[in-house]
């Protein structure tokens, strides 16, 4: 087998059964109220990484391009109350016009 | 929180979705360059699938890595699927043959459509068209990138990356309304933000939710 195949196969297994083991995880163990509570919190941290990671990350550098004229034009669309489809197609428009017009 | 109806969802899976499964065309791309071949960048898709492993998979390979660094890479980056599981377990309880499917589905994009409805029913809708919508998008897109390769151009042209980072702005927008949802989004986001420039693309997320969990944890206790 070629080392293609192997990292390609052996990486899809261990993702499988990193995926798998949250839910064979006795689910008593999150009716504890202390964990559930700590449960329903934690996606705001986890969500607000993945806007920072998804707005600011390039690799492992920190960069400010056109997807932060993205995000602020995503924030004013949201604070107007604007749909979600709305929100996601102006952040996209406003980078992509961003890029087209030179910068970031 | 915003309760949104089935419609809603719908909008926010097949947005979500649509926009996750665009980047696919980068991945599939991305892999044949990296030496895969198309059959092999459709495999990671179809079995692996979870975009930052598969990134961090051909990454690695392209760049001479060896096999051990590439499955490691992609593997700690697949951690967090794992703490999105144990969430996702909470809400819906797939039993039978939905556990291995949902599983399958787990990723940041379904997770993240999935955990900001606001009751179960809505959790459950969220997560299994969220999970399909990308899986089967993902999956095409794959297919089309490895097979037209780079000729594509970049899909960042089209503003495809800030659409995703729009999706989860708009996806932790109803937290920020309370104190306590914004003092922690705040701290997730000084986390990994911090963190980016030291450790491998994908785990500053994992550590930002890390620390999300000990701060709920803390903001109970008192």
């Amino acid at each position: 087998m070629s080392a293609s195949w192997t990292a390609v196969l052996l990486a899809s297994v261990i993702a499988f059964g990193l995926k798998l083991s949250g839910y064979l995880i006795p689910p008593r163990w999150l009716e504890q109220p202390r964990i559930s509570s700590a449960l329903t919190v934690l996606p705001a941290a986890l969500l607000a990484a993945l806007v920072m990671t998804q707005t600011f990350a390039t690799g492992r550098h920190l960069t400010v391009d056109a997807r932060v004229i993205g995000l602020v034009v995503a924030a004013i669309a949201l604070s107007r109350r604007a749909p979600f489809i709305v929100v996601v197609v102006l952040g996209a428009l406003a980078a992509a016009a961003t890029r087209a017009a030179g910068w970031g | 929180m915003v309760t949104l109806e089935p419609a809603g969802v719908r909008r926010q899976a097949l947005s979500v979705g649509l926009a996750t499964a665009l980047y696919g065309i980068s991945l599939g791309a991305v892999a044949v360059a990296s030496g895969l071949s198309v059959l092999q960048a459709c495999l990671t898709s179809l079995l692996l699938f979870s975009g930052g492993s598969q990134f961090a998979l051909v990454g690695v390979l392209g760049s001479g890595g060896s096999v051990w660094a590439a499955v490691a890479a992609s593997s700690l980056l697949g951690i967090r699927n794992g703490l999105y599981a144990l969430q996702i377990n909470a809400a819906i309880r797939p039993q039978g043959w939905r556990r291995p499917a949902a599983a399958q589905l787990t990723i940041d994009e379904s997770t993240a459509v999935s955990v900001a409805q606001s009751d179960d029913a809505g959790r459950r809708l969220g997560f299994w068209l969220t999970g399909l919508t990308v899986y089967v998008g993902w999956n095409l897109m794959t297919l089309l990138g490895a097979l037209i390769g780079r000729s594509i151009g970049d899909p960042r042209t089209y503003g495809l990356d800030a659409a995703a980072a729009a999706a989860f702005l708009a996806l932790v927008w109803p937290r920020l309304r309370h104190r306590s949802g914004l003092q922690i989004a705040a701290l997730g986001a000084v986390v990994d933000l911090s963190l980016v420039p030291v450790l491998p693309a994908g785990l500053p997320i994992v550590a930002a939710g890390a620390v999300g969990l000990v701060a709920g944890l803390r903001q109970v206790s008192r």
